[in-house]
């Protein structure tokens, strides 16, 4: 077989892929090697166990803050994914069917969480919500309910896009009026035709949202400043520990690789382009 | 709403049907007026009233002193860097992977990679570009020792501005890439045939086809880009910390309520970040639509 003459061309294109994966992998090969030096001389998973069976400040002997915090993340995440849900599919799937007017509205709903960063937004929810007369923060629950919704208008560019993609590729009106000819309510026909129909969808859609969610800081730290979000918590190991930092983001970036590598194998050639406005 | 009696009115059933199809769309509406309108208007309003709820500008004229100038700059600044360079490198290598040659196999994997880092920013993000570039780094001691580089002697810090655009491009250059393969997908073969046809070369292709179409969305991904860093926030409180002060760290002071705090001139620092971020918005909005004639 004859040897391939590389074109310059291609050769251009291998020095771009090069150097671009090295950006990317380079500081977190350099991450995962420290993660492993926490014992003097010897590679070990110490930073590893430490994370997971001590607390950043030392104080107490409960359970490490790293489970506590990674389920209260996980749980304000699903909840995020709830309310998505509920509020885009069927709202995506009524302008879809009934209102197509209505679709200017909704695509300037969906671009205008990018002008306002997640600071942007936490700054405007404590003072609209912290004080009288709706004083939400002053119970966890109303303080947990602005950290969900603005989660949820956070993620809700790319949910929005996601649902809406999802229901053009599917015949929403035939099979609404083929579910009404059935005799089939509006709950049914959101729940059991159009929803099983958008799996791929909601699927991507709410991994998305559960990988931003976890990591998330801004808004979580400020609404809970005791730092029980995953993202406070990972800062405050970051302010006391030295080789556990690096152990979390090997595990953070383990968590976000999961959910994408997932979301690849159930939307395989749909539309994923994907970025949080929250950052 | 007036009715004359030469028209009589519209019979009642098509008249409520439209009313109640705009019904199924008012949680929704509900909800974004809570979580998004409402406490954006607050910022609004605020913005132009003293303590005593009277109008006034002072608080926008507030903006315009030289240290909050400096954090608008600043802030501005590194978007603006990272958004070039990330837009550059990024179209560079969705270019690679799609239409560049590159063997098919290495398409998906960038493309993984890509998703993740893009979504990767925050804490971690600060800690691995410390462990990376920090004053004993892993990569600053290679360049010290190796090659002989001594970045610290040479007024690097990854504790700068520098060494934050190089975190911020972690994320914006794979964003980048993620929205342009579509883009080098659209681009369609028999144009770069029909181009060799006609005689042209691919720098005759490039310069009278392929540029002017992808030039929309390459400029509209870089507003894109910028409006990303400009909005973020956790990855400079990680990495630079008060050595930076980029203007998401100043609301952030004024949130917590620090010695300078000013609520007029808090509402007014918001609501300048949302004028600008809305202004690039637009502008990525206008050269979408450009950019949609082509493709598809």
């Amino acid at each position: 077989m004859a040897v391939k003459k590389l074109n310059p061309t291609t050769l251009f294109a291998w020095v771009i892929l090069i150097l671009c994966a090295a950006y990317l992998i380079v500081p977190l090969l350099t991450q995962f090697d420290y993660s492993l030096r926490m014992r003097r001389d010897v590679l070990s998973f110490d930073a590893y166990t430490s994370v997971l069976s001590t607390n950043p400040d030392d104080n107490g002997q409960g359970i490490p803050r790293f489970y506590t915090s990674l389920l209260f993340s996980t749980l304000m995440a699903f909840f995020t994914i709830l309310v998505s849900i509920l509020i885009i599919v069927p709202t995506a799937y009524w302008v879809n069917y009934r209102v197509p007017k209505f679709k200017p509205v909704m695509d300037f709903f969906t671009v205008l969480p990018f002008a306002i960063p997640g600071i942007v937004l936490t700054f405007g929810y404590l003072r609209t919500y912290s004080a009288q007369p709706f004083a939400l923060t002053n119970t966890e629950v109303g303080t947990a309910v602005i950290l969900i919704g603005g989660y949820t208008i956070g993620v809700m560019p790319y949910t929005y896009r996601a649902v809406d993609t999802g229901l053009r590729a599917i015949d929403v009106r035939t099979l609404t009026e083929a579910a009404r000819s059935l005799g089939a309510g509006w709950g049914d026909i959101i729940l059991r035709v159009i929803l099983p129909n958008l799996r791929v969808a909601v699927l991507s859609a709410s991994l998305l949202t559960f990988a931003i969610a976890i990591g998330e800081y801004t808004l979580a730290n400020f609404l809970f400043p005791d730092e029980r979000a995953f993202g406070s918590y990972m800062a405050a190991v970051g302010r006391n520990r030295i080789f556990e930092p690096a152990a979390l983001t090997i595990i953070s970036y383990a968590l976000v690789w999961v959910c994408v590598l997932v979301i690849q194998r159930v939307a395989r050639g749909t539309d994923q382009t994907q970025a949080a406005s929250i950052r | 709403m007036q009715v004359t009696l030469d028209h009589p009115p519209a019979p009642a059933l098509p008249i409520r049907r439209v009313s109640l199809a705009w019904v199924g769309v008012l949680p929704f509406l509900l909800f974004a007026f809570i979580f998004l309108l409402f406490p954006s208007l607050t910022i609004l309003t605020n913005s132009f009233r003293d303590r005593q709820g009277a109008f006034t500008l002072d608080n926008l004229s507030g903006i315009f002193t030289p240290s909050i100038l400096q954090s608008y700059g600043v802030s501005i600044q590194i978007s603006l860097v990272t958004a070039i360079l990330g837009a550059g490198l990024g179209a560079l290598l969705a270019w690679a992977i799609t239409i560049g040659g590159l063997p098919r196999a290495i398409r998906g994997w960038v493309i993984t990679f890509c998703s993740v880092a893009a979504n990767f920013g925050g804490i971690p993000l600060a800690f691995a570009f410390i462990t990376l570039l920090g004053r004993t780094g892993a990569l600053t001691k290679f360049l010290r020792d190796g090659i002989g580089i001594d970045l610290y002697n040479n007024g690097f810090s990854i504790y700068t501005v520098a060494g934050l655009t190089l975190a911020y491009l972690y994320f914006q250059f794979p964003l980048m890439v993620l929205i342009m393969v579509p883009a080098f997908d659209g681009l369609r073969r028999e144009w770069r045939e029909a181009a060799a046809n006609l005689g042209g070369s691919t720098l005759d292709f490039w310069r009278h086809v392929g540029i002017p179409i992808l030039l929309p969305s390459f400029l509209g991904s870089t507003v894109l880009l910028f409006g990303n860093a400009f909005g973020a926030f956790a990855t400079a409180e990680a990495l630079t910390g008060s050595k930076v002060d980029v203007i998401t760290r100043v609301i952030s002071r004024q949130i917590r309520g620090d010695v300078l705090y000013n609520p007029g001139l808090s509402y007014a620092l918001a609501l300048g970040m949302i004028v600008i971020l809305a202004i690039s918005i637009t502008l990525y909005v206008w050269l979408q639509r450009r950019t949609a004639r082509w493709l598809r």
